[in-house]
């Protein structure tokens, strides 16, 4: 079995017009970011894959990785927690001119959402968020005397995420805290793609150390010393960049 | 005679116990970390998934995949542990957090919260806040005690939209500590300038006593 993609164009080949993606990270740390400008470079070249879902916990910050995205005008609705940033002026300036949706979610209800998805739970009950505009029209049961709100699994036809090691089966280990939503995406799309800083052979990562088991991963493409969001902004980075 | 928010945030770190699990919200609550009484030591939890951070490293020193939910760089400490985010937000909804410590726009006699939206105008983000109410054994809340038009925060009933109904157990205000108990503010300790009354006539919500009230004291930092 060898689930090993030749680049970030191959990987991103398969997502079309309307589909839903989850993109993982949470700010810069984690943002699959070549895989992004990947997508980019298709929409710009071809005019597809537009009217995308985003499921991101932020909307993006500066003008590369997500934000670029959102700034081609390719993403129509964002399911996220937080979309401000340092530099939020791509999402606020579409978000103001109606130019995109957005659905405003609870960070933990977000995540765990996703890891329903994953799992097979159609719907599970939290307390977070109950009594609060985030939590109107939705069905409130109350257990052991206190009040939940409930809510609903989310699953994507695609999630791409950064790991950092990973093996040709798929076995993904993380880096510090890019870890975030990563293995949550993976379980909740139909096709994950990731980009790595390192590929190995099957048995090139301890068993007892794989975060992301194989079986939730669809297609691996080895990114070595992967773009950093960060890194990009602070030097006024701009994607695709705009010649001299 | 009013404290500053970093010496509110050094009478919060006072009734950190040894040991506890702690979350602080982004912005002032953060300045809590750098208080920690000598003998004494928190783990600090941040909801990105990490355990036990230190503070922020060196300029040029970064690791952007080392960041607090404020998306500010931390540092590594021995025991140190990642997790993913739904473990994350487990351990704040399980009930496994002893402390959060949150900032607020205003707090109400029964405990609700608001500290997430000031309205309609603007671009809607809550981030974890919603959670991080629900689920620490302590809540608390660390603000000024009147808005900058002197206006309470501490009110009846909260204006602004809710962020968590009937969750905060403790604030930390610029002018007294406040506990929230069934549904009523107890004053605990105010600082000594102000009169009973004089402080009264700056909270939105009647003040109750229950035993003495101490003094609200703060070093210069």
């Amino acid at each position: 079995m060898d689930k090993t993609l030749p680049d970030p164009a191959a990987a991103v080949a398969g997502i079309e017009d309307g589909m839903s993606v989850m993109i993982g990270g949470f700010g810069g740390s984690g943002a699959p970011i070549e895989l992004i400008h990947a997508l980019i470079d298709r929409y710009l070249a071809t005019g597809h894959p537009k009217d995308l879902t985003v499921i991101n916990n932020n909307a993006g910050n500066g003008h590369v990785g997500l934000a670029a995205l959102i700034e081609q005008g390719m993403v129509a609705t964002l399911i996220c927690s937080f979309p401000r940033s340092a530099d939020p002026v791509v999402f606020t300036e579409a978000y103001k001119a109606g130019r995109i949706t957005l659905e405003l979610v609870p960070q933990g209800t977000l995540a765990e959402r996703i890891r329903a998805g994953g799992a097979g739970i159609p719907a599970f009950y939290t307390p977070t968020g109950y009594g609060t505009a985030l939590a109107e029209g939705k069905p409130v049961e109350e257990f052991d005397g206190r009040p939940y709100v409930r809510e609903r699994w989310l699953k994507a036809d695609y999630a791409l995420v950064r790991a950092h090691r990973g093996d040709t089966m798929g076995n993904l280990t993380y880096r510090m805290a890019a870890r975030n939503f990563g293995p949550l995406m993976c379980m909740a799309a139909k096709v994950s793609i990731v980009q790595v800083s390192e590929l190995v052979e099957p048995g090139g990562i301890d068993p007892e150390a794989v975060v992301t088991p194989g079986i939730f991963v669809q297609g691996v493409v080895e990114i070595p010393d992967p773009a950093q969001e960060e890194a990009l902004n602070r030097a006024g980075s701009r994607y695709p960049e705009v010649p001299a | 005679m009013r404290l500053t928010p970093t010496q509110m945030a050094w009478r919060a770190a006072q009734d950190i116990e040894d040991g506890a699990y702690v979350n602080l919200g982004i912005g002032q609550p953060e300045m809590v970390a750098r208080f920690q009484p000598p003998g004494r030591e928190a783990i600090f939890h941040t909801e990105n998934g990490i355990l036990g951070f230190g503070e922020a490293p060196p300029p040029g020193c970064e690791d952007w995949d080392l960041i607090n939910a404020g998306k500010k760089a931390v540092t590594l400490k021995s025991g140190t542990a990642f997790f993913h985010h739904a473990d994350s937000f487990a351990m704040v909804r399980g009930g496994h957090l002893d402390v959060a410590i949150l900032g607020a726009y205003e707090v109400a006699e029964s405990g609700d919260l608001a500290n997430w939206s000031t309205g309609p105008r603007g671009v809607p983000a809550v981030g974890g806040a919603m959670d991080l109410v629900h689920g620490a054994k302590r809540v608390a809340v660390m603000m000024d005690h009147v808005t900058k038009d002197g206006a309470p925060k501490l009110v009846r009933a909260c204006s602004l939209p809710l962020t968590g109904v009937g969750c905060v157990t403790r604030v930390y205000s610029s002018l007294a500590v406040i506990d929230i108990v069934a549904g009523r503010f107890v004053l605990r300790e105010k600082v000594p300038e102000l009169t009973l009354d004089a402080l009264q006539a700056m909270t939105g919500a009647t003040l109750h006593l229950d035993g003495p009230v101490g003094d609200l004291t703060a070093p210069d930092l």
